[in-house]
């Protein structure tokens, strides 16, 4: 008898692995999803409303309706994610009896539940969760997330809070690195940490599991740069589907991911890809309508 | 030696640090030049469809079919095995047609229905190797040249070879055995002059 194992933590992980060095798209229809996979996505983000729809509309963000996300599952061949409120555990258990491939707990939706995230071990859908430094995405990987991505502002097109974040994870596991072990015990402890996941992300210097960049990618430069300061890959919101030619910009900013490091063809797929995203500058932006601090 | 890696998407850093620990540098290969002197070249596991589409506006085809004919050595794991089979259930995306087997994608299932299960492999010894299985394509058709070298209990061929070709269902780059790499590696032709 050969043991058969599903939903394991090595299935979940290395699930997010093969997605590196690609860009996920945040879809509404099953027609834009289309479009995504056409364009070269990895897997697309099944929403009702895109972030920045979210954010002009103002209330409650809840998760898609299954026929929405069931309707983009039968059209596309590549993964399928979805948002759950965070701490919304039935939620998830409603994706997971869907068969998505992956669920973000997302602070782009109204929190469910200002203390507690899911507990994501109990799963056998992975799942990736949002971060602004270091603590927060080991915080979410000891709960069980098999992916992280920074938060960024998202719906946004202002790519200034996703480099900021980066910037943070990538900051506090340097200084890991020259930490003394004395030290490190304190670290662990103020970043309400376990000393052994702290001690196994020094080691590898870099986060335990695959680690996207999200929140205000809105063009091909913008992409690039979060991969040269060391993302795995992109989340990209509502800069596709918001700006003028969304299946030309969405196919630029795949090229931009892989190509990240050559700025000639950097140059060649920035050409002529119509209107970006408005957006809005963070900065414009009152401490009540950001989304990245709604969990800790 | 230098193996190439293709770096277009997926989990290429993975397969670049198994080579490492075997002594071996994997090259990241993203433009059709990178490929040259190259002698063996691995496709990572990635999405297909992603591959496939920069395969074809970065020119990424002619050359490593080319390399195929010279009887260089490829390996494809996972979406890597779509990309060097011979036909795949759907149209979408384009294989490179150059092993004799039919695949179909994600034939397995969706995520939740990914696996881990031990397997024998022929060649590598009696120690069972340890497949992960990750949205994993399924060959439905094995060609007459095509060694299958493992299968799953119920005879489904999960790894095959024909001549210098190597293709895997599963991520041997996420387990720490390097036994199938090392595989690899001995399939690669030392004697090619690099003007070849």
């Amino acid at each position: 008898m050969v043991d058969v194992l599903t939903g394991t933590d090595t299935v979940k992980a290395g699930h997010a692995q093969m997605l590196k060095g690609g860009v996920i798209m945040d879809v509404v229809t099953a027609e834009q999803a289309r479009i995504a996979e056409e364009a070269g996505a990895v897997a697309v983000m099944a929403l009702e409303r895109v972030p920045a729809d979210i954010r002009a509309d103002g209330g409650v963000a809840r998760m898609t309706d299954p026929s929405i996300i069931c309707a983009i599952m039968d059209t596309v061949s590549i993964p399928v994610m979805a948002k759950v409120r965070i701490g919304h555990f039935v939620e998830a258990q409603i994706l997971e009896s869907l068969g998505v491939d992956y669920i973000d707990e997302s602070e782009v939706l109204t929190p469910a539940d200002e203390v507690h995230h899911v507990w994501k071990h109990d799963f056998k859908v992975p799942f990736v969760c949002g971060c602004r430094d270091l603590g927060e995405a080991l915080r979410r990987i000891s709960e069980g997330a098999a992916m992280i991505r920074t938060k960024g502002e998202a719906g946004t097109g202002d790519v200034v809070e996703a480099v900021r974040h980066m910037r943070a994870v990538q900051d506090n596991i340097r200084k890991l690195q020259t930490m003394p072990d004395d030290e490190l015990v304190v670290e662990a402890r103020d970043l309400g940490v376990s000393l052994d996941l702290l001690t196994q992300t020094r080691e590898l210097g870099r986060l335990p599991t695959v680690n996207f960049a999200a929140g205000g990618v809105a063009t091909p430069a913008d992409a690039a740069l979060m991969m040269q300061l060391g993302a795995d890959g992109v989340f990209v919101g509502s800069g596709v589907f918001k700006s003028g030619d969304p299946a030309e910009r969405g196919y630029a900013i795949v090229q931009a991911v892989t190509h990240y490091k050559d700025p000639k063809i950097l140059a060649e797929v920035s050409k002529g890809l119509g209107e970006a995203m408005v957006g809005i500058s963070t900065r414009s932006l009152p401490a009540e309508q950001l989304m990245a601090p709604r969990s800790i | 030696m230098e193996v190439g890696v293709l770096a277009l998407q997926g989990d290429f850093a993975e397969h670049i640090a198994v080579l490492k620990r075997l002594g071996v540098t994997g090259r990241e290969i993203r433009l059709p030049e990178q490929l040259e002197n190259i002698n063996g070249l691995i496709i990572p596991g990635g999405e297909s469809t992603t591959l496939s589409r920069l395969m074809s506006i970065y020119s990424m085809r002619e050359p490593i079919e080319q390399m195929s004919r010279q009887g260089k050595a490829i390996w494809g794991t996972c979406a890597g095995m779509i990309m060097v089979a011979q036909e795949i259930t759907e149209e979408d995306p384009v294989p490179l047609k150059l092993m004799d087997i039919g695949v179909l994608r994600n034939g397995f299932g969706r995520q939740v229905d990914s696996f881990e299960q031990d397997l024998q492999v022929i060649d590598l010894g009696p120690a069972p190797f340890h497949g992960v299985f990750i949205r994993a394509p399924v060959i439905t058709r094995v060609g007459r040249e095509v060694k299958v070298m493992a299968t799953l209990p119920d005879g489904q061929p999960v790894a095959v070879r024909q001549g210098n070709l190597l293709a895997t269902s599963f991520h041997p780059e996420l387990t720490a055995d390097n036994r199938l790499h090392q595989y690899f590696l001995d399939l690669i032709p030392q004697e090619s002059s690099p003007s070849a």
